[in-house]
C-alpha cells in the first residue's frame, strides 16, 4: 500500500492524540476568561483534526492503486467501529485506523483484534478505560470503581463470536476481568494508553470453559488467539465479510470458501485472496448497494472533473445518511440495502446525484463513461436514459443514480 | 509565469484584465462601450419553437398543432402568435425590443442533446470540433469580463479567458423531469424502483418540510436577478450566461411547456428589473440546441427535431419583428419529413449581435469566433433595417 496523501505530515500519532485529548479535558476545568478562550481554541482544533483525518481517509481511498485495500479498511473499521458519538473520540479515530487497523489488514485476525481492542479509541468508546478489577490495587485506592462489561460484551457479540453463539453472562464478566488494566493513565504529567497493571484484576479467569492463568497483559492475547480459532467467530466474521463484499444474502459456498481460508489461524491474507477471487469472477453480477461513502468515492474516482474537496465529499456523505466515524451504535453501519434505502435516503441519493452532476468542471462524454465503467453490464434502460438526457448534467446525474453505479 | 502556466494553475477566477492576450481589432469607430451588456440564455433540452412562437398563419398548422394549442395565444402579426405564458416577452415585443428568429438552427443536423449543445456552445460546425466556447473567444475584447450564473462554467464561456461563476448556495430539488427519467431507468429494478416511488411519495407529502432549498420555480428567477446585479455592478462583468433546463418534452408537452415558459418569462422579467437603466444597453439572446418534431408523438409530447426559435431582446434591440425565411409546415416542406426545416443558421444571429452590439469585426467573427463560417454572414437582428 502506498502512502502519500498531501497532508500525511500534519497528522498526529496515537500518543500525541491521547495527550491532546487529555489537555482538552484538563483545560475544560479552567473557568477563567483565558481558560474559556483556550477552550474555544481547543474545540476548533478538535474539529480541524477530524476534518484533516477525513481528508486523509478520502485521499487514500482516491489514490489507492488497489481499491480493494481501502475497501478492506472500511470493512474492518466498521467491524471494530468506534464513534465520535462519545465525547472526544474524534482525536483518536484517525490514528486508530492508521496505527491499529491498517497494519493488520492482511495479517492474522488475532493481531488485528488485539490492535483494535487495545487502542485508546476503543478503550474509551466502549468504556474499558473506566473498568477496574474489583480486587486490583486501583480499586483499593478508589473503592467505588469496578468492572465495566461493555467492551467485553461487544468483543464477544460484535467483534468475534456473534450474538447467541453460546457464550454466557459469566463469560462476559470473566472477559471483562481479562480486559481490566487496558486503559488511559497519567504518569508525571504525560498521558499514556496501554496496560496498567494496577487496575488489572488478579487471578485466573475462565472463558468458554477454558481457564487462563493470571498473566497480566498477556491474558488478552491468549483469549483473542482462542476466539480467533473459535468456529463461531470464523463463521460469523466470514459471513459478515461475504455479506459486505458479495451480497446481502451471500451464497453459502462463498462463505464456506472463506471459512476454509480463515483456517485455524485467522489468516486474513488467505481470506482476502479468496474474496478477491470471488470479486473478480467475470460471471459475478454486482448486487451490493454502495454506502454513501462508497458512492462518493466511486464518483470522485470516475469523474475527476468534480474536483470536490474532502469537506464537500463528507458533507455529501452525511447528507445521504452516513456520518463516517459516527455510526449509530458499536455495531457500526448497516450492511444491507434495505437499511440504506429508506425513502429519505433514496431521495438524498437522487439529490446528491443532481447536485454533484451540476458541479463538473469540463466536458465529459457521459455515454462513453458509462460504457467504460459498466462494460457489458450497462443495461438497456440505463443506456437509453443517459443517451436521452437533455444535458451533460442530467446525463451524469442519471449515471450516478443508475442501478449499475449504485451497486458494486 | 507565462499566461498558459497561469491558467493551468487553476487561477481561473481572476479577472480577465489581469491577463494579457491577443485582442481582436474592433471595427473602425465601433469601440465597445463598457456599458454594453450581453446575456446568453441557454435552454437545455430542446425547446419546441412551434409551441413558443406558433405559426398560426401556416395552412398546415391547424391540422398539426391546433388541438394542442393553448387557448389564449398572443398574436404578434398576421402569421405568428406567442405562447400565452410569455407575458413579459409579449410586453417586450410591444415595446419593440424583441426580434424573434424562427426556423433557426445551428449547423448540427443530428438529434443528440449532448452533441447539439456542444455545437451551440462551441460555435463549431460539428460536435467536438472546437473545444472552447464562442463566447469565450469573443471575450478577448478589451476589458470585457463575463460571468456564468451556474456552479460550473458552461462550455460557451470556457476557453483562454478566465471567467467567474456564481450560483445560489442553497440547493435545488431534483426537477420532475429528472425524476421521471430515473423512474424509467429503475423500472425493472426491484430494489431501487420501489424505493424511489416511496421517496417521491413521502417527499411530495408533508414529511420533508423545512428543507433549505430554493424552490425550482424560483431558481431561474434568482439567477436572473443575480445576473442583473452583477451586470450593473461598477467594474463588474458585462456578459453573463444563464441556463434553464427542462425543455425535453417527450411527454405531456402542453402542461410542461406552460410551466417552463412561465419560468423563462418570469426570469427574463426579473433580469430586466434587476438591470434597471442598464436594460437600455442590454441584448439578451435566448437559444436552444434544436427543435422538436412538428407532429405530436404517442405520449402527448414531441421528439427531437431540427429548427426552432430564438429570441433576441433588450433595450438595445430595435425590434418588433419575426426574422424568418419561413419554410412551411406542409409535408413536402418538412426537414426529413418530420421537423421544421432550418432556414437561418444561428451563427448568423450570434455574429450579428457580436458585431452590432459588441463591435467585433467580420474578420474576427469569420475566423476566430466561428471558424470557417465566412459563408454564413451576420444578419442584422438589433435593428429593423
Amino acid at each position: 500500500m502506498q502512502d502519500s496523501p498531501s497532508i500525511a505530515k500534519q497528522l498526529m500519532t496515537t500518543a500525541e492524540a491521547v495527550q491532546r485529548r487529555a489537555e482538552m479535558i484538563a483545560g475544560s476545568r479552567v473557568k477563567t476568561a483565558a481558560g474559556l478562550a483556550a477552550q474555544a481554541q481547543r474545540r476548533e482544533a478538535y474539529r480541524n483534526v477530524i476534518a484533516l483525518e477525513l481528508q486523509y481517509r478520502l485521499e487514500r481511498a482516491l489514490a489507492a492503486a488497489d481499491p480493494f485495500d481501502e475497501a478492506l479498511l472500511r470493512f474492518w473499521s466498521n467491524h471494530f467501529a468506534v464513534s465520535t458519538d462519545k465525547a472526544l473520540i474524534g482525536w483518536l479515530a484517525g490514528p486508530y485506523e492508521r496505527e491499529a487497523l491498517r497494519p493488520h489488514l492482511a495479517g492474522r485476525f488475532e493481531s488485528l483484534a488485539w490492535a483494535a481492542v487495545t487502542h485508546p479509541a476503543m478503550l474509551l468508546y466502549l468504556d474499558n478505560a473506566q473498568s477496574v478489577g474489583p480486587r486490583s490495587k486501583a480499586a483499593q485506592a478508589h473503592p467505588r470503581s469496578g468492572l465495566n462489561e461493555n467492551l467485553a460484551r461487544e468483543l464477544l457479540e460484535l467483534h468475534t463470536l456473534g450474538v447467541r453463539s453460546g457464550y454466557t453472562q459469566a463469560d462476559v464478566v470473566e472477559l471483562a476481568k481479562v480486559l481490566t488494566g487496558w486503559r488511559l493513565f497519567e504518569r508525571e504529567g504525560r498521558w499514556y494508553a496501554g496496560f496498567d497493571a494496577t487496575a488489572h484484576e488478579p487471578g485466573p479467569k475462565t472463558i468458554l470453559g477454558k481457564t487462563y492463568a493470571e498473566s497480566g497483559a498477556q491474558e488478552l492475547e491468549a483469549v483473542l488467539a482462542d476466539l480467533a480459532r473459535h468456529p463461531a467467530a470464523r463463521r460469523f466474521i466470514c459471513s459478515k465479510l461475504a455479506r459486505h463484499f458479495l451480497a446481502d444474502d451471500p451464497p453459502q459456498p462463498a462463505v464456506d470458501r472463506l471459512v476454509a481460508a480463515w483456517g485455524d489461524a485467522g489468516d486474513l491474507a488467505a481470506v482476502n485472496a479468496v474474496l478477491r477471487h470471488l470479486l473478480e469472477d467475470p460471471e459475478r453480477i454486482p448486487v451490493k448497494l454502495r454506502t454513501p461513502e462508497e458512492l462518493v468515492i466511486a464518483a470522485l474516482r470516475a469523474v475527476p472533473q468534480l474536483r470536490m474537496d474532502a469537506r464537500a465529499a463528507y458533507r455529501a456523505i452525511r447528507q445521504m445518511g452516513q456520518i463516517v466515524w459516527k455510526p449509530p451504535s458499536p455495531a457500526g453501519w448497516p450492511d444491507t440495502a434495505a437499511e440504506w434505502l429508506g425513502p429519505d435516503a433514496m431521495w438524498k441519493r437522487v439529490e446528491w446525484a443532481n447536485q454533484w452532476s451540476m458541479r463538473v468542471h469540463g466536458e465529459i462524454d457521459v455515454r462513453a463513461l458509462a460504457k467504460t465503467l459498466f462494460g457489458a453490464r450497462l443495461s438497456e434502460h440505463t443506456e437509453q436514459q443517459i443517451h436521452g438526457a437533455e444535458s451533460q448534467a442530467q446525463a451524469l446525474a442519471l449515471l450516478f443514480v443508475s442501478p449499475e453505479f449504485q451497486r458494486r | 509565469m507565462d499566461r498558459r502556466t497561469f491558467l493551468r494553475h487553476g487561477l481561473a477566477l481572476l479577472a480577465a484584465g489581469a491577463v494579457s492576450g491577443p485582442r481582436f481589432a474592433l471595427a473602425a469607430g465601433m469601440r465597445t462601450a463598457p456599458e454594453r451588456r450581453f446575456v446568453f440564455v441557454i435552454l437545455r433540452g430542446a425547446l419546441d419553437g412551434l409551441a413558443a412562437v406558433a405559426p398560426i398563419g401556416d395552412p398546415a398548422y391547424a391540422a398539426l398543432r391546433g388541438k394542442h394549442d393553448e387557448a389564449e395565444l398572443r398574436p404578434l402579426d398576421d402569421f405568428f402568435a406567442l405562447h400565452p405564458k410569455l407575458e413579459f416577452v409579449h410586453g417586450v415585443w410591444q415595446a419593440r425590443e424583441l426580434t424573434i428568429v424562427h426556423a433557426v438552427a445551428t449547423g448540427y443536423r443530428d438529434r443528440s442533446h449532448f452533441d447539439a449543445q456542444q455545437v451551440l456552445e462551441s460555435g463549431g460546425e460539428r460536435a467536438f470540433e472546437l473545444r472552447t466556447g464562442w463566447l469565450n473567444r469573443a471575450l478577448q475584447l478589451d476589458g470585457v469580463r463575463a460571468m456564468a450564473l451556474s456552479t460550473a462554467v458552461p462550455l460557451t464561456l470556457r476557453g483562454d479567458v478566465p471567467v467567474d461563476s456564481w450560483a445560489p448556495s442553497t440547493l435545488t430539488d431534483p426537477d420532475p423531469d429528472l425524476l421521471e427519467r430515473i423512474g424509467r431507468m429503475y423500472q425493472e429494478d426491484p430494489q431501487l424502483g420501489p424505493a424511489l416511488v416511496r421517496a417521491r411519495a413521502l417527499h411530495n407529502g408533508a414529511g420533508m418540510a423545512d428543507r433549505e432549498t430554493v424552490a425550482p420555480q424560483q431558481y431561474f428567477l434568482e439567477l436572473a436577478k443575480a445576473a442583473g446585479a452583477f451586470l450593473t455592478a461598477p467594474a463588474g462583468p458585462r456578459i453573463a450566461v444563464m441556463e434553464l433546463s427542462g425543455w425535453d418534452t417527450h411527454t405531456q408537452q402542453v402542461a410542461r411547456l406552460a410551466k417552463q415558459l412561465e419560468l423563462l418569462d418570469r426570469g427574463l422579467a426579473g433580469l430586466r428589473d434587476a438591470l434597471g437603466e442598464a436594460w437600455r444597453q442590454t441584448v439578451v439572446l435566448v437559444a436552444t440546441e434544436f427543435g422538436r418534431t412538428v407532429r405530436f408523438n404517442g405520449s402527448h409530447g414531441t421528439d427531437h427535431g431540427t429548427a426552432t426559435v430564438a429570441f433576441v431582446l433588450g433595450g438595445a434591440v430595435s425590434g418588433g419583428r419575426v426574422l424568418t425565411d419561413w419554410p412551411g409546415l406542409g409535408d413536402s416542406q418538412l426537414w426529413q419529413g418530420r421537423d421544421l426545416r432550418p432556414t437561418i443558421d444561428l451563427r448568423a444571429v450570434q455574429k450579428g449581435i457580436l458585431r452590432d452590439h459588441l463591435g467585433l469585426t467580420n474578420a474576427a467573427l469569420d475566423r476566430e469566433i466561428f471558424p470557417g463560417s465566412s459563408r454564413i454572414p451576420a444578419v442584422t437582428v438589433l435593428s429593423r433595417s
